[in-house]
């Protein structure tokens, strides 16, 4: 095998480390928001230590009940979700799972989302001064909620609002989640940097719905959801691979990734990490899976950091 | 505890059509099994179907480390998990789930069961059997072949193989005793087994002619068989299913455990309302995660101090609810 870049030595452990502004994350490798609760559901399974991060399920200032029943629809490929929030508050996930969270090693990523701009901003006060949050990914893309979530993500001068307002409240790194739902997310992405954000992650869900033609009816609870899983992993690589020539902030690529090969594709179009989000469905150990097949490409191919990866088809 | 693994079909045994019981080994999840709970089973290999599939727990045997599912094929999934043979590796995640508080000692109590509901009361008969315990169970089907007469022996309750001609004379074979429901009359009482398990609730003084109707009736299905006829030993003849309760006027029931379809179970559930009697009933929700991580599979259970209200997960604070609890729609 010939060496990609000068000065590597075969047998020597890949630099998995990356940076999502001032967070350091010992490998790119984290959870997509909602899709692993607030950890202890899949600690039986997975070392959690070994996580890059870990994204909290979406909380708000108060707790939420949820969206009515049927909340999940399974497509080609793909689920169809309509959740809507269901948490039990910021209270409560400063009382009782950041604590929890504290006995590992893995920097918690906290996934807020607000019916109005003070929310998001009460909301960063209140978790700038709780203990163990290492980073606020602000969710302005949430396609299962009435107010805010996706409206905010879908007009840019909304997006930026909300970017400043979090901003203003906390000095740890922020982190804006885009909506896939937009006509142009480079627009939505140049607005949200210009605010102050810190890094991007990229895509939530797509909205979708689907019907039962038995009964002719929304199969859904809430008639629309969001669409995720391998199905729409060629969308949220194009929006990545976008969003990284004209934004010059740090990405957490998301959207279909299974393997190690899905997230790879994340990286080479520009993503400095990556997150598994609906395969943990299928596969509890997805996420430290993709992380080892990670490290086998680059030890494969005799790459000593994964930073040399980052955006690399667009260099070629 | 839950484990992710990989179980080694033992046997897939085709009980009628569609209908299978599937045989697995597994030994560290089958020691961590108690009744009412299921594992999330991954049917195929590829991403099509993309999610897992609950599926109770509908046996085990400790000794041999080999667990059974009883299910029905509704679709792709479960299509797919009928075409396993003997020696496929089927990947499992459990046991998962909050399942029935087993009864106290001597306490006397019923099961009602709808259909392919019985797959994970069966495992809690077995494990009362096993204890000396009793129920009176009630058993409804849309008709008597859903009653199932597998082809090939079981486990009894202490681990052993046996062959029956029937799950229902397994389920004698194991201490309890049982009438069914037929929606069409074919087998037993001829309507739907609430309507059976409310008469007899209702009218003390007619339970023992209930009792004898449809143990007779149970009798001459053809699906008990005495000794000789079941080519295998059986505690069960007519006669002792017929001396089992000697005095069911003064019977009451500590608890009620049930497991069907929504209707049946909300039926159930004004039933033993009614009559005050604590039940735990088994409820279905479409699953993501089966962890509790997802917040798919939420149902609507009581909660005084929210809005009367709140969503519970069926795949961890569930699937078995105590009856009082679940709100219906
Ligand atoms: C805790 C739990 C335990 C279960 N135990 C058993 C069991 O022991 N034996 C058994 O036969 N079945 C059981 N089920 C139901 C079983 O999970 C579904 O029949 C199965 O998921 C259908 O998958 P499929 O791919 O074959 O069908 P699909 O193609 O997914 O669906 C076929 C039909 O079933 C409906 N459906 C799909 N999933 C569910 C679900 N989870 N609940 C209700 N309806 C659904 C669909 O809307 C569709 O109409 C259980 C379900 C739960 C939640
Ligand atoms: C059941 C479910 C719940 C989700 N909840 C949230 C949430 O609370 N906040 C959020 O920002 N994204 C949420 N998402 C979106 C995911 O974090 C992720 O962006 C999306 O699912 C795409 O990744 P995937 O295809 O790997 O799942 C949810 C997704 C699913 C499937
Ligand atoms: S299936 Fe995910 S919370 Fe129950």
């Amino acid at each position: 095998m010939t060496e990609i870049y000068s000065g590597r030595t075969a047998g020597k452990k890949p630099d998995l480390s990356v940076n999502i502004g001032k967070l350091r994350m010992k490998n790119p490798v984290t959870t997509a928001s909602g899709t692993f609760g607030f950890g202890p559901e899949y600690a039986p399974y997975l070392d959690l230590n070994r996580l890059g991060a870990i994204v909290v399920k979406g909380t708000t200032l108060q707790p939420r009940p949820g969206n009515p029943t049927p909340r999940l629809v399974e497509t080609p490929a793909g689920i169809l979700n309509s959740i809507g929030l269901q948490n039990p508050g910021v209270d409560c996930l400063i009382g009782e799972y950041l604590p929890y969270l504290a006995q590992y090693d893995l920097p918690v990523i906290v996934n807020i989302s607000g019916d109005t701009v003070e929310d998001y901003a009460e909301l960063a006060g209140k978790l700038e001064r709780a203990a163990g949050v290492a980073a606020l990914e602000v969710n302005i893309s949430c396609p299962n909620v009435k107010k805010g979530g996706m409206q905010f993500g879908s007009d840019p001068y909304m997006a930026a609002e909300v970017t400043r307002a979090v901003r203003g409240n906390t000095d740890k790194p922020v982190i804006v989640k885009l909506s896939p739902n937009v006509t142009s997310i480079v627009g939505v992405a140049v607005e949200v940097a210009a605010a102050g954000a810190d890094a991007l992650s990229m895509i939530n869900t797509l909205l979708g719905m689907a019907i039962d033609i038995r009964r002719r009816r929304p199969l859904l609870g809430n008639i629309m959801g969001g669409l995720s899983g391998p199905a729409v992993r060629p969308v949220a690589v194009r929006a990545v691979w976008q969003v990284y020539r004209e934004v010059d902030l740090p990405i957490i690529g998301m959207g279909g990734i299974v393997t190690a090969e899905d997230a790879l594709e994340f990286i080479l179009a520009g993503a400095t990490a990556v997150a598994v989000g609906t395969a943990n469905f299928i596969n509890p150990r997805a996420a430290l899976e993709v992380l080892e097949g990670i490290e086998q490409y680059l030890t494969e191919h005799q790459i000593g950091e994964i930073g040399e990866l980052v955006g690399a088809a667009h260099r070629t | 505890m839950s484990l992710l693994t990989d179980a080694k079909v033992v046997k897939q045994i085709k009980l009628a059509p569609h209908y299978y019981r599937l045989i697995l080994a597994a030994p560290a999840t089958t020691r961590a099994a108690g009744p009412g709970q299921f594992l999330h089973v991954r049917c195929g290999e590829t991403l099509e179907p993309l999610l897992r599939r609950p599926l109770s727990i509908h046996a085990v045997n400790r000794e041999r480390g080999e667990l059974a599912h009883l299910y029905r094929v509704a679709g792709r999934g479960t299509a797919l998990l009928a075409k396993k043979k003997r020696g496929d590796t089927i990947n499992i995640l459990g046991p998962l789930g909050r399942g029935y508080t087993m009864p106290s000692a001597p306490e006397r109590f019923a099961v009602v069961a709808g259909g392919i509901g019985i797959a994970p009361l069966y495992f809690l008969l077995q494990e009362t059997g096993a204890r000396g315990q009793s129920a009176l169970v009630f058993w409804g089907a849309s008709t008597k072949e859903q009653f199932f007469s597998p082809a090939e022996p079981f486990w009894n309750a202490d681990g052993t193989g046996g062959k029956y001609p029937s799950i229902v004379q397994e389920i004698c074979a194991q201490g309890h005793q049982i009438i069914l429901a037929t929606d069409d009359g074919s087998a037993g009482f001829h309507g739907t087994v609430t309507d059976l398990f409310e008469r007899y609730l209702n009218n003390p003084s007619g339970r023992e002619e209930i009792l004898s109707r449809y143990r007779e009736a149970v009798t001459t299905s053809g699906l008990i068989k005495t000794d000789g006829e079941a080519g295998a030993v059986c505690s069960c003849s007519p006669g002792a299913m017929l001396n089992f309760n000697q005095n069911p006027e003064s019977e009451t029931f500590a608890r009620v455990y049930g497991c069907g379809p929504g209707v049946m179970l909300k039926e159930l559930c004004r039933i033993i309302g009614t009559h005050k009697i604590p039940g735990e009933i088994s409820l279905e929700e479409r699953m993501g995660c089966g962890v509790g991580a997802c917040l798919s599979c939420a149902c609507k259970t009581r909660d005084e101090e929210k809005d009367g209200f709140r969503y519970s997960r069926v795949c961890l604070e569930g699937p078995v609810f105590p009856a009082g609890e679940v709100l219906w729609d």
